[in-house]
């Protein structure tokens, strides 16, 4: 009773938000604060799923030096995010400049530009190939059609790489085109009013207001967007299993690999926490360069 | 730009955005031997659901079908439930190290389960959750963009309408069951679509956790389709569209709430 009368003047409590947050708390706790500090501890140990482990200091990362294929995953997969994350935050944000006004039918193609975004990466994954088959694929048809040469879009290397890239891209454009719109939603009336007495051109609108004022919504766009495509393997294990040969491996599939195919968790691990790392450096970065710009 | 070369621009985005799935639903609709005829049509000349049909009879696909929903409809549950839970603590009461439980929880989007399957795979297996649906429902449960959506909807509730809640002496748990989950009705549908979708499509964790057939989601189970030399297209892609489905369903089920639950602050940060 005594309790509830300190309850109803405040909200000052512990034992009831504690109650609430606990299940929450547990699970992350659970599966993903232990394993990420038992993966850190991993990675400086030879650690096999059937055969125990020994602790072997950092042997791991003096391994991963000069490990060929480490470096050739990682270069693909930075090459990769760096394609995907500009691509994508432009087109999501020209798309979100073109539909954001809110008249009849706005709504309606915005429906159509998130269906993608919808599907899993897998059905993304066999949509394309279906597409892009060599023989059977679509695409190819139409371009023999019109008097071309087939293209093996997903099979030569160069031609893999730029495939993911831009099946990537359009996989993902409707989810962060909806953060942009939102984003672009909020400026307020008035600040457009004034620029068109101003007489300000619609160049000048956009780089000298909406621009600026969606800064926030463009920063997390571009973290959420850098993480993501670090993380892309779904989309890689149904299109082209990392290949032709190795064009399209990425970091995670080779963790992956290392850990569950050679049965190698603590040097797999290693890899991961250099993943982790480079993710944390770039998004702090981000975040840095995004303070720096607010500050002039 | 003037209004007509727009609306071009718009209804070409339609044709790139939206002609890769109707090219699948359409050619799920033709015969295996028309499937691979030239000329392409765009159109089956027969239309035909006996793709569907053997889809069904093929081995497990019921099952996985059985499988994917049950991991889907009680991971949400579980989901709405304790972000919801959370939001409510982090956003109406004052405690100490509240902003430091809510950072941590944010933090943890840092840390994909890509950089932490190795240690995952062990932990499970000590859990002895490998093969399980438990093993796939509980651990994704916990979201950190569930918990921010949620708080930040809650803080828009009044506080008044709490405080004369416990005035009449209802108890905390009732308080949160009965005013601000009827209130929070948007921001439940959104979490609700969010949550659906993760887990319907999810690839990665039943990747790492189910090895056994009996227990495949669709997605591990169409992956696994695809990754075969000869791909059996027509039982596919009519896998592929009722893959597709539910996440349609779901979508127009809540769609109005979510439009609501996505402008009121969900998108701003």
């Amino acid at each position: 009773m005594a309790n509830r009368k300190k309850g109803a003047s405040s909200f000052h409590q512990t034992r009831a938000p504690l109650f609430f947050l606990a299940p929450n708390l547990l699970i992350f706790f659970i599966f993903i604060i232990i394993p990420a500090v038992s993966g850190l501890r991993m990675s400086f140990y030879e650690w096999s799923i059937l055969g125990g482990h020994s602790f072997t200091g950092i042997s791991n990362y003096q391994a991963l030096i000069g490990d060929a294929m480490f470096w050739k995953t990682l270069g693909n997969t930075l090459r990769f995010v760096l394609f995907v994350v500009p691509l994508l935050t432009a087109s999501a944000l020209c798309i979100a400049l073109l539909v954001s006004a809110e008249d009849s039918s706005n709504g309606l193609f915005r429906g159509f530009y998130y269906l993608p975004t919808m599907l899993s990466f897998v059905i993304v994954g066999i949509t394309w190939r279906w597409i892009l088959g060599d023989e059977i694929g679509v695409l190819n048809y139409i371009i023999k059609q019109t008097g071309g040469e087939s293209v093996q879009w997903l099979t030569l290397p160069a031609m893999a790489t730029t495939s993911l890239i831009f099946i990537s891209v359009w996989a993902q454009t409707g989810f962060y085109m909806v953060m942009f719109v939102g984003g672009l939603q909020a400026i307020p009336e008035s600040l457009f009013d004034a620029a068109s007495i101003d007489g300000a051109s619609k160049w000048q609108t956009f780089t000298k207001i909406k621009l600026p004022m969606i800064r926030p919504t463009m920063l997390v766009v571009v973290v959420l967007a850098t993480i993501n495509s670090f993380k892309a393997f779904e989309l890689i294990f149904v299109l082209t299993k990392g290949g032709p040969g190795t064009a399209t491996k990425f970091l995670v599939q080779s963790i992956y690999q290392v850990a569950f195919e050679e049965d190698r968790m603590g040097y797999a691990s290693s890899m991961a926490v250099i993943l982790m790392l480079v993710i944390g450096v770039l998004t702090m970065l981000q975040f840095k360069l995004n303070k720096e710009y607010s500050n002039e | 730009m003037n209004k007509i070369m727009q609306s071009t621009i718009k209804i070409i985005l339609v044709l790139l955005f939206f002609f890769p799935i109707l090219w699948i639903a359409l050619s799920s609709l033709k015969l295996q031997s028309e499937l691979f005829t030239f000329p392409l049509s765009l159109l089956p000349e027969n239309p035909t659901l006996e793709n569907y049909r053997s889809a069904f009879k093929t081995g497990n696909f019921l099952l996985y079908f059985k499988n994917t929903t049950i991991v889907a409809v009680v991971s949400t549950t579980i989901t709405i439930l304790i972000n919801t839970m959370s939001g409510y603590a982090l956003s109406k009461y004052i405690f100490k190290g509240r902003d430091t439980i809510f950072f941590i929880m944010i933090a943890t989007l840092m840390i994909p389960l890509q950089v932490i399957l190795v240690p995952i795979f062990i932990l499970e297996k000590n859990l002895g959750m490998l093969n399980t649906l438990m093993g796939i429902i509980i651990p994704p449960a916990a979201t950190p963009t569930g918990i921010f959506l949620a708080r930040q909807y809650m803080m828009t509730i009044p506080n008044s309408l709490i405080e004369a809640a416990r005035i009449d002496g209802g108890s905390e748990w009732f308080i949160f069951q009965r005013i601000i989950l009827p209130l929070s009705k948007p921001i439940i549908a959104t979490l609700a679509i969010f949550s659906f979708m993760w887990r319907w499509n999810d690839f990665l964790w039943p990747f790492i956790v189910i090895a056994k057939q009996k227990k495949y989601t669709l997605q591990l189970a169409l992956a696994n389709f695809v990754g075969q030399y000869d791909v059996d297209w027509s039982k596919l892609l009519s896998m592929t569209v009722i893959s597709i489905i539910p996440l349609v369903i779901v979508f127009l089920m809540f769609q109005k709430y979510f439009i609501k639950g996505m402008t009121s602050g969900g998108v701003k940060f």
